[in-house]
């Protein structure tokens, strides 16, 4: 219809493009230029030098980390969603629609809270002397250690991503046809067997998606692996803070991010292109 | 149905009661240590007292904290909603060549970690000698919201009549006469939703914020103090507060999206 764009279209549409270009583009853009930059009497100096890359590449201490990040993530992500999924089932299938607004409604208040305070909260309910062992105790039982250790991170990031991993699925949930499971029933399909090959290859989009989110969340979180799982080892994103906040070494921290970027980027196509893939091939 | 079976039924309904006390361990949690003397709370609870709020309430660098973090929301919230009219909009409206790149550009932000956001504003910001600064946390913050601003007024313009604009070119109004009378009342309440929605986003926001702000942290910022030195039950109480504002303009932008006749003629 327009050939030019018009000055009214430009206004509206340039400021958000510009601040985005300027504030988001361009420091990740910026972030792979200091890669190859050196540090020199503690200033950053442009340069072309791949020593960082060798640096952080070629170090155990980052594999190490790279190989725990991917397991704590996985684990995280396959953990939500399998504890995600009876929930969403049920808030999709069984619940009223107006029960259904509710569930949504209250499962979004998490995204409002600080996830500071939440992880603040679990170490006073996780700790050897805390809420849970004291509860344990009275029965005669443990104390387990809970706190500082993989257990503890896992809390954590299950804590951040489920709210999001049960909307998510819920919502993929609602767009199965009733009428299939109906017919599965009427074939005498047995309940499970008609969530096994009915439900979950009719929403696996939505539920990919959902895992996906999760693999995101807990792949790029400090907070839990730090102040639950103890911090040490490392996982990646403890090394970036660590490296960004102890010094001006930030084109070895930019490296670590950059292969964050990119193993993001993997699995997200990966888990993308599997979940439009089409069944039966 | 007439396929229901009343025991996993009830395993499903106890399922999302374990789900939801999960979710909501740690933030009832967190009200009830804030409004406990202990400071390792354990079983039994220790006496009711109100010494973390006073803590708070008596510590200079909660209240700059505290200042910090509303101006920068409030700020935030503007640009963000601003920002996000114009890309919703635009989405809206037109299509284009290198459209998907737009709104590639536009979202994406959530879906890259905080620690990559924050270091990369780090670096990019301090080589422009803008780290360290209020600013920088707006700067970033805006990159951060405005894709909140923009999925909010997005959902509210496709529940408009296509019609409706049309019509009010039809009756000889311009694009700006159309925009200011016709589109901005119809998405008042989602605007004030984003304006709402943003600033709590906003608020909550500590890890660019940590990476960015140098000595003018925001409040969640001076938690991440907190959490990295002694064990500080003032943390409780700063996050129920910080929880009852949050909720409060959630509620607020709540309300706008249930009742969209209201605030619009």
């Amino acid at each position: 219809m327009m050939k030019r764009p018009s000055l009214f279209s430009l206004v509206l549409a340039m400021p958000l493009l510009v601040w985005q270009l300027a504030f988001f583009l361009f420091p990740l853009l910026f972030l792979i230029a200091i890669s190859f930059w050196t540090v020199k009497m503690f200033q950053m100096q442009p340069d072309l030098s791949f020593a960082n890359w060798q640096r952080i590449l070629t170090r155990g201490v980052f594999w190490d980390a790279y190989l725990r990040t991917m397991i704590l993530a996985t684990s995280a992500a396959v953990l939500t969603s399998a504890i995600a999924f009876p929930a969403s089932y049920a808030i999709s299938f069984k619940l009223s629609e107006r029960a259904k607004r509710w569930m949504i409604f209250v499962l979004i208040i998490p995204f409002f809270t600080s996830y500071l305070v939440r992880v603040y909260s679990w170490q006073v309910f996780l700790t050897d002397a805390g809420i849970i062992n004291a509860a344990l105790g009275h029965i005669g039982l443990g104390p387990y250690p809970m706190l500082n250790n993989t257990f503890g991170t896992l809390v954590g990031m299950v804590t951040l991503c489920l709210p999001l991993v049960i909307l998510l699925q819920t919502f993929s949930l609602n767009f199965v046809n009733r009428d299939l499971i109906e017919a599965a029933h009427n074939l005498r399909c047995g309940r499970l067997r008609t969530v096994a090959s009915v439900v979950v290859p009719s929403a696996k989009v939505g539920l990919v998606i959902a895992a996906l989110f999760a693999f995101i969340l807990s792949f790029g979180d400090f907070v839990s692996p730090l102040y639950l799982g103890g911090g040490n080892p490392p996982t990646l994103s403890i090394m970036i803070t660590d490296i960004t906040k102890s010094g001006q070494q930030w084109p070895r921290a930019a490296v670590v991010a950059i292969m964050m970027i990119a193993t993001l980027m993997t699995v997200a196509f990966a888990a993308i292109t599997y979940a439009y893939k089409e069944r039966g091939k | 149905m007439g396929n229901e079976n009343k025991l996993i039924n009830g395993w499903l309904m106890l399922h999302i009661a374990l789900c939801l006390t999960f979710i909501f361990a740690p933030i009832a949690g967190s009200f009830v240590f804030s409004l406990n003397s202990d400071r390792f709370p354990s079983l039994p609870l220790g006496e009711f007292s109100l010494d973390w709020y006073r803590a708070i309430w008596n510590d200079p660098l909660v209240w700059s904290g505290f200042g910090n973090t509303v101006i920068v929301g409030l700020i935030v919230a503007v640009i963000a909603t601003i920002l996000g009219f114009g890309g919703a909009y635009t989405d809206y409206r037109y299509n284009f060549f290198g459209k998907s790149f737009y709104l590639a550009l536009a979202l994406l932000p959530p879906t890259i970690p905080v620690v990559i956001m924050g270091l990369a504003m780090l670096a990019f910001l301090s080589r422009i000698q803008l780290s360290g600064s209020t600013i920088s946390v707006v700067i970033a913050h805006g990159v951060m919201c405005s894709p909140f601003a923009m999925a909010i007024i997005r959902l509210r313009l496709s529940q408009m009549d296509p019609d409706l604009e049309a019509a009010a070119w039809n009756l000889g109004g311009n694009e700006w006469a159309t925009l200011r009378h016709v589109i901005i009342p119809f998405t008042r309440p989602a605007i004030f939703a984003a304006l709402f929605i943003t600033m709590a986003v906003s608020f909550d926001e500590f890890a660019v914020a940590w990476f960015v702000s140098g000595l003018n942290e925001t409040l969640p910022v001076k938690i991440l103090g907190f959490l990295q030195g002694q064990v500080s039950p003032r943390i409780n109480a700063i996050g129920s507060l910080a929880f009852l504002s949050t909720m409060t303009l959630i509620v607020l932008a709540q309300l706008l999206l249930r009742n969209p006749n209201e605030g619009s003629k």
